[in-house]
């Protein structure tokens, strides 16, 4: 237990900007599961692992030699690829089945990414260099790496993006329809089966930015991915599966949340304190149900 | 049929028996298998009798295991300093000292997570579909996280069970010893829950598969059977957990005690391979499983896990019924219930 | 006489719909009781609010001089007042006897009896039961296999297996094979008549209810439009025009 973080008040401002900053890759990378969530009733438990493969896809552009920066766009592209065929050979044949079945049939998936990743690029932490330098702020008492910033402000444009796509463009308002009733735009002449694949690519896509955008900020390992799938999931659920503020506002609130327990508790504690925070999210939300007489389902 | 069950029962029985001493050098394969079975068997409680799918009940297995592991040492030594000192062993147990610490050791191994089961019980069991998945699965990762953070326990670099005490019997004494402390064990957990399932318990804890809401519309207190049935997965898993601590002789927070990728997938994937929801099920699912894994894993070359992600795609998409629902698809008159075709056909008639 | 059932001015909103406004109504010991009303009344609702699936905004519900508005549904369930569903909710993977026995209610939940044998004269309880609604020869049917009118059959024999004090029933005969409807009738009048269990029938098909009950609320809008004899609601204005859609 650390208390200085309440000594040094400058720290605070700190943690919660640096948090702040992480916690819009998380709004983005929950964003896409409340999407395939909403759309297929499908939590897809290799989330994480979508994202991280998407850095390492930066990461392998880096390594050759071309800015890591150009990951936001050849990373989607790739994942978008990634998650078509994902759904073609695996996803379905479990989307109209039992809830356990997807949620096992994704950690294989899950468990198998972590593999092949751990084969094609090693167990070590890798970063990607931005050279993007840094920012001082408070006199030169808060450092920001411009990196932080560029990367949430790619993830906004993106959020944004998706949002317009998903009003405007025809697939997006199948995508749309298909979330409120499956078997009605079914009838009225939707094909279920290609807005299903193209909102699991989209999804993929989205990790994949995220994943560009945290090789550059943050680090990358093949068995960090199950975390992110966790946030995201807790986010939708603060959240609920349609509200857009609410997905931003709940990502930057959980990447306050980390920083400060970073603070407090310490880094080895960091991926535990997710998890901790995801059960007491869900047993405190059950609880308000049930005096409701519901439940959590 | 009865007499096929007795001559089924005693085969497997004298298997069990006479497996160290007829396959000497597989005995600690076999061990493991037992250990298997147990954790599947367990599993399926909450997954198949009950369908809460569970990714939890590794939680009780570490809780175990360091209970276990803990009390042994810290009966007599001081815990701190056994941890500490990591691989140079400056304490040794006289052999009254290992097996008195052993037995308390294993009893707790059984009760604490029990009572840990009783006391999470209601938050946890009253989620439901998708959101108790989830939780369960954050359980596990978060204990093996918090285990990792506590020092006297070893934190991340892990602790050491207890060593064989010097002058009783040699290694394969040992090794025969712990095998038949896990077939023991792994034969009182099919017992009880063969003999659970036939009672009111079985019963109910299929009415909440089926349709929880209604066994709760016809006045049953659905949460005290669930709660009920984590708690006797959390004995049998607590005590697996323990006797694995000892045979392995090391502990570490997210390999081994909350191994959430190993024994945590596996409790499930055998379970469901046997065939969720039926008493031979997971026993045989274990079995099979365990069989392919030792017999197999050494040609996948350190592609094992690969090797496991594709079997749980597979398995789950193209089997998810398992040995024993083919079986019952295939032979219903050996294995599955019979229903008379003219009962099948029979017109309501209400006079 | 005596009522077993009091509700009193309940109001249950979903958001901003009124599914039910000041509903009171009450049922007497020992009698038939129909609820009638056009779809989407909030008759459905108010037997959920009854039994204690969702909580109610306002007012008041007494089951046999008790307050049962805030208890959770297994507790009311325990106090002999019992529900079948619209949609059959059975156990589907298990077969009919194993339906009947969960149905059976223990007085007590605890460790002895939840791991005791189930009796021997329960089974047979169970039986007599299923023979009652015509289901005998399908025993050992998985629930599942029945088909729709089956289930149905099965759900009441579950609800008497439970000996309640009272039984909601939500359309008991949707569904079901028309010629088995006067059976069903006469199995409801003997329900009522040999048991002493109290029925609250919510049903469309109007010849039922007319031969069945001895009083009938209607329901229109989420709020209670008349009450009274068979006869009287035949006749009654208000009641026609809310079928018929005008009003």
């Amino acid at each position: 237990m650390d208390l200085l973080i309440f000594q040094v008040p400058i720290l605070m401002v700190q943690a919660s900007l640096d948090g702040a900053l992480l916690g819009i890759l998380f709004a983005l990378i929950a964003y896409g599961m409340a999407l395939q969530w909403g759309v297929m009733n499908i939590i897809n438990i290799a989330q994480g692992e979508m994202v991280i493969l998407g850095g390492y896809i930066a990461y392998t552009m880096y390594v050759m030699g071309i800015h890591p920066a150009y990951g936001v766009i050849v990373s989607p592209i790739i994942m978008y690829f990634i998650g078509w065929l994902l759904y073609k050979l695996v996803i379905n044949r479990v989307v109209d089945r039992d809830l356990f079945i997807s949620i096992l049939a994704t950690f294989g998936i899950s468990i198998l990414t972590q593999q092949l990743m751990n084969f094609i690029f090693g167990a070590d932490v890798v970063v990607a260099q931005s050279n993007f330098g840094t920012t001082l702020l408070f006199d030169d008492m808060v450092t920001l790496p411009n990196a932080k910033i560029f990367s949430a402000l790619i993830g906004i444009i993106f959020a944004i993006g998706l949002v317009l796509y998903m009003k405007k463009s025809k697939l997006g308002r199948a995508i749309r329809a298909t979330s409120q009733n499956a078997r009605a735009a079914k009838i009225l002449g939707i094909d279920t089966e290609r807005v299903y694949a193209a909102t699991f690519g989209i999804n993929a896509a989205l990790c994949g930015v995220a994943g560009a955008l945290i090789s550059i900020t943050f680090t990358l390992h093949p068995y960090v991915g199950l975390p992110y799938t966790v946030r995201s999931f807790m986010i939708v659920i603060i959240a609920g599966l349609g509200n857009l503020p609410g997905v931003a506002l709940s990502g930057m609130g959980l990447g306050v949340f980390e920083e400060f327990s970073d603070y407090i508790l310490g880094t080895e504690f960091r991926i535990g304190s997710v998890f901790t925070l995801l059960v007491l999210i869900l047993v405190y939300r059950r609880f308000r149900l049930s005096r409701k007489r519901e439940y959590l389902e | 049929m009865k007499r096929n069950n007795l001559i089924l029962y005693g085969a497997l029985l004298v298997f069990g028996l006479l497996a160290p001493f007829l396959f000497p050098a597989f005995k600690l394969q076999i061990s493991f298998m037992w250990i298997l079975v147990i954790l599947a068997l367990t599993w399926d409680v909450q997954g198949g009798q009950m369908g809460y799918n569970t990714f939890g009940n590794i939680l009780f297995f570490g809780i175990g295991m360091y209970i276990c592991a803990s009390t042994q040492i810290g009966l007599f030594f001081p815990l701190e300093e056994w941890t500490a000192s990591g691989g140079e062993k400056t304490f040794l147990h006289t052999p009254s000292q290992y097996f008195l610490g052993l037995s308390a050791g294993l009893v707790l191994a059984g009760i604490v997570p029990v009572v840990v089961a009783a006391l999470i019980g209601y938050g946890i069991l009253g989620l439901r579909g998708h959101y108790f998945a989830i939780c369960t699965l954050g359980l596990g990762i978060a204990a093996g996280e918090l285990a990792g953070g506590i020092e006297i326990i070893g934190a991340g670099q892990g602790m050491t069970a207890p060593p064989w005490p010097k002058g009783i019997g040699d290694t394969e004494f040992r090794s025969e010893f712990f095998y038949f402390l896990t077939f023991i064990t792994m034969l009182a957990t099919f017992i009880f829950l063969r003999w659970a399932y036939q009672r009111r318990f079985g019963l109910v804890l299929n009415a909440i598969r089926d349709n929880e809401d209604k066994a709760e519309a016809m006045g049953i207190h659905t949460m005290r059977y669930k709660i009920l049935g984590w708690m006797v997965s959390a004995f049998f898993v607590g005590i697996a957990g323990g006797l694995v601590g000892n045979m392995v002789g090391y502990i570490e927070p997210t390999e081994i005690a909350f191994a959430g990728a190993t024994y945590g997938v596996f409790m499930i994937l055998m379970a469901i391979l046997g065939g969720k929801g039926t008493l031979w099920g997971p026993v045989i699912g274990a079995m099979v499983f365990h069989i392919f894994k030792e017999g197999f894993w050494t040609f996948f070359l350190g592609w094992q896990y690969v090797a496991l992600g594709v079997l749980i795609v597979v398995i789950v998409i193209f089997f998810p019924e398992g040995i024993m629902g083919w079986l019952r698809e295939k032979f219903p008159e050996r294995f599955g219930e019979v229903v008379d075709e003219a009962d099948r056909k029979a017109q309501v008639v209400l006079k | 006489m005596a009522s077993i059932l009091r509700v009193d001015k309940v109001s249950k909103y979903f958001g901003g719909v009124k599914a039910n406004q000041d509903v009171s109504l009450s049922v007497g010991t020992g009698s038939i009781v129909g609820l009638i009303g056009p779809n989407g009344s909030g008759k459905t609702t108010l037997f959920n609010s009854i039994v204690g699936t969702h909580p109610i905004d306002r007012g008041a519900i007494e089951f046999d001089g008790r307050e049962i508005s805030t208890l959770p549904v297994p507790a009311v369930a325990k106090l002999g007042l019992l529900r079948t569903f619209q949609q059959t909710r059975i156990f589907g993977k298990v077969n009919c006897i194993q339906n009947m026995l969960i149905s059976s209610n223990p007085t007590k939940e605890n460790l002895i009896t939840i791991f005791s044998k189930v009796p021997e004269e329960l089974t047979e309880k169970a039986e007599n039961l299923l023979k009652f609604v015509g289901l005998h020869q399908k025993r050992k049917l998985l629930a599942g296999d029945l088909s729709f009118g089956q289930q149905k059959l099965l759900e009441l024999a579950m609800a008497l297996m439970n000996e309640p004090k009272m039984l909601l029933l939500d359309e008991p005969t949707a569904g079901i094979n028309p010629t088995l409807i006067n059976g069903i009738i006469d199995r409801l009048i003997t329900v009522n008549k040999e048991f002493g269990i109290t029925l609250l029938v919510i049903e469309h098909n109007m010849r039922v209810i007319m031969n069945l009950a001895q009083e009938i609320y209607c329901l229109a809008h989420g709020e209670m439009l008349a009450s009274g004899t068979p006869e009287e609601i035949k006749n009654d204005q208000r009641v026609l025009d809310a079928y018929l859609g005008a009003g």
